[in-house]
Formats: structure tokens, C-alpha cells, sequence
């Protein structure tokens, strides 16, 4: 344990907050406001290589592997899929390979983001966990070789 | 303020033409001004497509039966129909295809397969979308021909004299687009046809976003070779045309083999149909082809001069309102546009403009919009775009500028 609650905590803890919010502007505004608090990427970090494909925005996003765990770094140039990113971050940087190629993410159904799951062009939300269990899986099969 | 009289058109009886018009999204009237991407459909053009598949559905041309006579009968006047339409010569002048982006490849990659060759030339805009970029790369790879781009002023205005100075005995094609989709921009087509041809270059216009708003006539344009999209001038989708003028299209090969366009088929030889059905392979897409007609029909009985009439007063509400709040930009300012405001917000990024006027059932589109050769000459990722159909009232557009309001509000 590093003191890291599970991604279930984590998940329940979230949908905790949301019930809060009864109208689209107030969940909104919390997503925009978590956006606006994730700490920037280098302009470094910010290579081609680190782009996340399939979003209308532009999404980087870094990994590492520390003491058995993976750590995630993201940023974009919109504000509500910094948001999103950021409930990502919270939820699988930290926790093991294994626990993040398993999470289900359900809770993004239960706090009304599911349409940001859609498959358009559009919305990368799809495209940002994909890539974050790739990099979990990337990290396993590096360090169990 | 708002106001709601038009000169020549009864919008209320316009809008219950229109079903989707009355849909909730969100919880929220729909405002719908994604009309550049694809128009809504009229009771018209939904109920042709159920009375053909209720009552006469066949394949046509070499059915003797009399549903296949019917059905035969109903395709061809379409054709006619969209030959006045654009007031082109000849009814066989006008070939169905899928949409824009099919016409464009198949005047590519007929015409450009049996004529282009190594050193030749063909010019686009910076303004192109990219079915207007990617056929003529293909090709002119093929082929060893190079082509061109006329750049655009910071306005999205075509530059003239930069086309002219790239004119050459060597240009043997220009593709432009009429009126720019990401940006609403006409484009002076007549002009650049003229001088194309005194260089002995055929031109092929891409109608997709003008057909709908602008009087569309290819003989006073001269044009070689036009096309639009179905779905864009309130028709289904997946119908399109392109026009070609007939000498053209007759010296040009097919573009796909298969049924309809031979005329005798043996191992050894195979000799081709006559135009237009040289051109369309394959069972067509009847039922949305007469839908389409059923869309011309509807524009043609409201009258095009109205609609623009409408659209026009639409357009200089909405972009005086939109110039009215801080921070905004609108990108594409020339004094002959399409009824299209395309925007920036500093410090805004489209795709959250997008997702939060669709939370107050507001439908714009965000992004490149194909064109991303454009978005880099203006020095942005993107924009957001709201377009206006014959349909558009001036409430919806203060719904717009108030949830724009909103938007700003939420991200300050």
C-alpha cells in the first residue's frame, strides 16, 4: 500500500460528488474547474508522440512506472477534456498495471458522461482510457520480462 | 430584440414542413445551425421515400414490369429536375453519384487517369475542403503532375492575382470550391472559369455548400464540371451530382464497371453505355435519388431568391450580434458570403463552445471542418460554426448569442 485508496474508492467518491450537482451547469462548471487545476505538461512533454489520436482537441499525455505503479501526466488545449482527464488521472494514476487494465470505468455512466464515451470524432474520452491501459500494459510487459 | 417578418416567405409554414424542427434535445428546443454539414429533410422528402418503397419499388431501366417502369420514370425526372435545377444544356449532362466528394473523385480519377501527365499542373485553393485536396494529390502522384494551391488574404478571401500568376500553359485542371465551408466565403468562380479557359484549363467548381444557397446556372458560369450533395440541399443523403459538359463527359472512360454501364459485354470486348449511364455502375440509389427531387421541388415552389433573400438577413443578424460580444472573431469577413458565421473565442477552446451549447440544445459544429490546410493559413486549431437554412428564425439566433453568453460565463 502507498496510501493510494483503490480505483473503487476513488470511483464511489466521485459519483459521491456529482449526486451533489441537479443541473447540467453546476456538474459543467466542477468538470471546467477540476480542467482548470490540473497541473500543466511541460511544453517538453508536449511531442507528437505524446498525442492521444482520435480527440478534436489536442490531448498529451506522459506515463511513468514508480515502485510497481503507474503515474499519468495529461494535458490539452480544451478545458472540458482537461476536466475529464484530470477525474481520469485521479481515479488510475497511482494504482498497479493490472488494477488499471481491469477498471471498468463505470463511473462515468453513473455521473452522466457516458455521451463522451460516444464514438464521434469528437470526444476523445474513449481514445484517453484506451491509451492510459495501453501505457499500464506497456509498463507490465516491460518490467515483468 | 428580435424580429420575426420576412419579405417573401412564410416562415411558420416553412418550419412544419420540417419534422425534426420540433425535436427537444436535452430537455431544450432544438436550435439547429449545423446546416452547412447537412440540411434537415422536408415531409416531402420523407414521405417520396416511404411512397417508393410502399408502392413502387424496383430496379429500373431494363424492367418491363410496370413498377420498374414507374420507378424508371420517377428517377429520370429527377435528372431532369436537377437539370433545370442548374440550368445545365442537356438532361444526360447530369450524373448521379454518391455526393460531392464521389463527383470529385470520379472527374479525378477518369478525366485525370486518361489526361494528365508528367509536368502538368492543378490548381486548388487554401479555402479547399479536403475531397477537394486529397482525389487531386492522388492523382497528380500517379500521374507526376504537381499541384498548386492560390493562397487566401486574412479575410478567407481568394487571392485573384496569385491565381492568375499561377495559371500556366502547364495547368490543365482548377478544382475550387464555390463557397467555403469552414468559413462561408464565395469565391468569384465566373471569373476564375474565364481565365482558366483562356489558358486552355477545364475547371470543375465544388457546389457543395453554394447549391443551396446561391442561383445555380453552369452555362453562364461556363463551368466544366460541377457537383453537389443531396443531403446538403435538404435531400437524403447519399445522392449526389455531378455535372459535366456533355463533349467532356463523352470523351472521358468510366470511372467503375459493372451493370447499367455497358452496353454489350463479351470476354473479349466490352462496349460502353451512352451518358449518362457511362457513369453510374451498379443499381443506383433510386429512392433517394427521387427524394432529391422531391428537395428540389420544395426549393424551387419557395423560390431560391427568397430563400437567399432570408438567409441574407440571417446572416448580417447573426454576425452583427456575434461581433457585439467581447473576445469574439469571426473568421471568413468578405462582403459575399453564405449564410455561415464561423468563430473564435480567445481563450476558448471550439470543442467546449460545442459541448456546452449542446447542453442547452444549441447544434453548431467545432473543429477543422475538413479543412485543415485552411485552419493552418489561419493560425487556429479550429472554429466554431453556426450555419443557417431557408428554416432559421432570428429567435434562434439570440438562443445562440445568449448560450454563447452562457458559455463565457461558465469558463471565466
Amino acid at each position: 500500500m502507498n496510501g493510494k485508496p483503490s480505483i473503487s474508492v476513488i470511483e464511489s467518491e466521485i459519483v459521491d460528488e456529482f449526486a451533489l450537482f441537479d443541473n447540467w451547469e453546476d456538474k459543467y462548471e466542477y468538470i471546467i474547474d477540476m480542467g482548470k487545476k490540473l497541473p500543466l505538461l511541460s511544453d517538453a512533454d508536449k511531442r507528437p508522440e505524446n498525442k492521444i489520436r482520435g480527440c478534436q482537441s489536442t490531448v498529451w499525455m506522459v506515463s511513468e512506472y514508480i515502485d510497481g505503479r503507474v503515474w499519468f501526466q495529461a494535458d490539452s488545449d480544451a478545458v472540458i477534456v482537461k476536466g475529464l482527464i484530470s477525474m481520469l488521472i485521479r481515479v488510475l494514476s497511482g494504482q498497479t498495471a493490472t488494477e488499471i487494465i481491469e477498471a471498468d470505468m463505470r463511473f462515468i455512466d453513473k455521473i452522466g458522461m457516458s455521451t463522451h464515451l460516444a464514438q464521434t470524432r469528437s470526444n476523445g474520452l474513449r481514445s484517453m482510457i484506451k491509451q492510459m491501459k495501453l501505457d499500464a500494459m506497456a509498463w507490465q510487459a516491460k518490467t515483468t520480462k | 430584440m428580435s424580429k420575426n417578418v420576412l419579405s417573401n416567405i412564410d416562415l411558420s409554414a416553412i418550419r412544419q414542413q420540417f419534422p425534426i424542427l420540433d425535436r427537444q434535445v436535452k430537455g431544450k428546443q432544438l436550435v439547429y445551425l449545423d446546416n452547412a454539414a447537412t440540411t434537415q429533410k422536408p415531409k416531402a422528402v420523407i414521405d417520396t421515400l416511404t411512397d417508393y418503397y410502399s408502392r413502387y419499388n424496383a430496379n429500373i431501366h431494363r424492367g418491363i414490369h410496370t413498377l420498374a417502369e414507374e420507378a424508371t420514370i420517377a428517377y429520370e425526372s429527377t435528372r431532369e429536375k436537377v437539370r433545370g435545377f442548374i440550368n445545365a444544356k442537356h438532361v444526360e449532362e447530369i450524373i448521379f453519384t454518391r455526393g460531392t466528394t464521389e463527383s470529385i473523385n470520379l472527374v479525378a480519377n477518369s478525366w485525370g487517369r486518361s489526361q494528365l501527365k508528367e509536368g502538368d499542373e492543378i490548381i486548388i485553393s487554401t479555402l479547399e475542403h479536403h475531397s477537394n485536396i486529397v482525389p487531386w494529390q492522388l492523382i497528380a502522384k500517379e500521374k507526376g503532375a504537381n499541384l498548386r494551391v492560390v493562397p487566401i488574404g486574412d479575410n478567407g478571401e481568394f487571392l485573384f492575382d496569385e491565381y492568375l500568376k499561377l495559371l500556366s500553359a502547364n495547368t490543365r485542371m482548377v478544382s475550387v470550391v464555390h463557397a467555403s465551408n469552414a468559413l462561408g466565403v464565395i469565391n468569384p468562380v465566373k471569373q476564375i472559369i474565364e481565365a482558366a479557359h483562356r489558358m486552355g484549363a477545364l475547371v470543375m467548381v465544388d457546389g457543395a455548400q453554394s447549391t443551396v444557397h446561391l442561383d445555380i446556372d453552369v452555362q453562364d458560369l461556363q463551368a466544366d464540371f460541377f457537383a453537389f450533395s443531396g443531403h446538403k440541399v435538404y435531400g437524403p443523403t447519399g445522392v449526389g451530382v455531378l455535372y459535366g459538359k456533355k463533349e467532356i463527359l463523352e470523351s472521358m472512360p468510366p470511372f467503375q464497371g459493372g451493370g447499367e454501364m455497358i452496353r454489350e459485354v463479351s470476354f473479349k470486348e466490352t462496349t460502353f453505355n451512352e451518358l449518362p449511364y457511362k457513369f453510374e455502375a451498379g443499381t443506383p440509389n433510386i429512392a433517394d435519388t427521387i427524394a432529391l427531387g422531391s428537395a428540389l421541388d420544395l426549393i424551387t415552389s419557395i423560390g431560391k431568391l427568397n430563400i437567399r433573400h432570408h438567409e441574407d438577413e440571417l446572416l448580417a443578424y447573426a454576425t452583427n450580434a456575434l461581433l457585439s460580444i467581447e473576445s469574439l472573431r469571426i473568421m471568413g469577413n468578405t462582403p459575399n458570403k453564405v449564410s455561415v458565421c464561423s468563430f473564435v473565442i480567445d481563450g476558448v477552446h471550439p470543442q467546449d463552445i460545442g459541448i456546452l451549447l449542446d447542453n442547452q440544445g444549441i447544434a453548431v459544429r467545432t473543429g477543422h471542418h475538413c479543412t485543415q490546410p485552411l485552419m493552418a493559413r489561419l493560425g487556429i486549431p479550429g472554429t466554431t460554426r453556426a450555419s443557417f437554412a431557408m428554416y432559421n428564425t432570428f429567435e434562434e439566433i439570440d438562443i445562440l448569442i445568449a448560450g454563447i453568453q452562457k458559455v463565457i460565463r461558465m469558463m471565466k
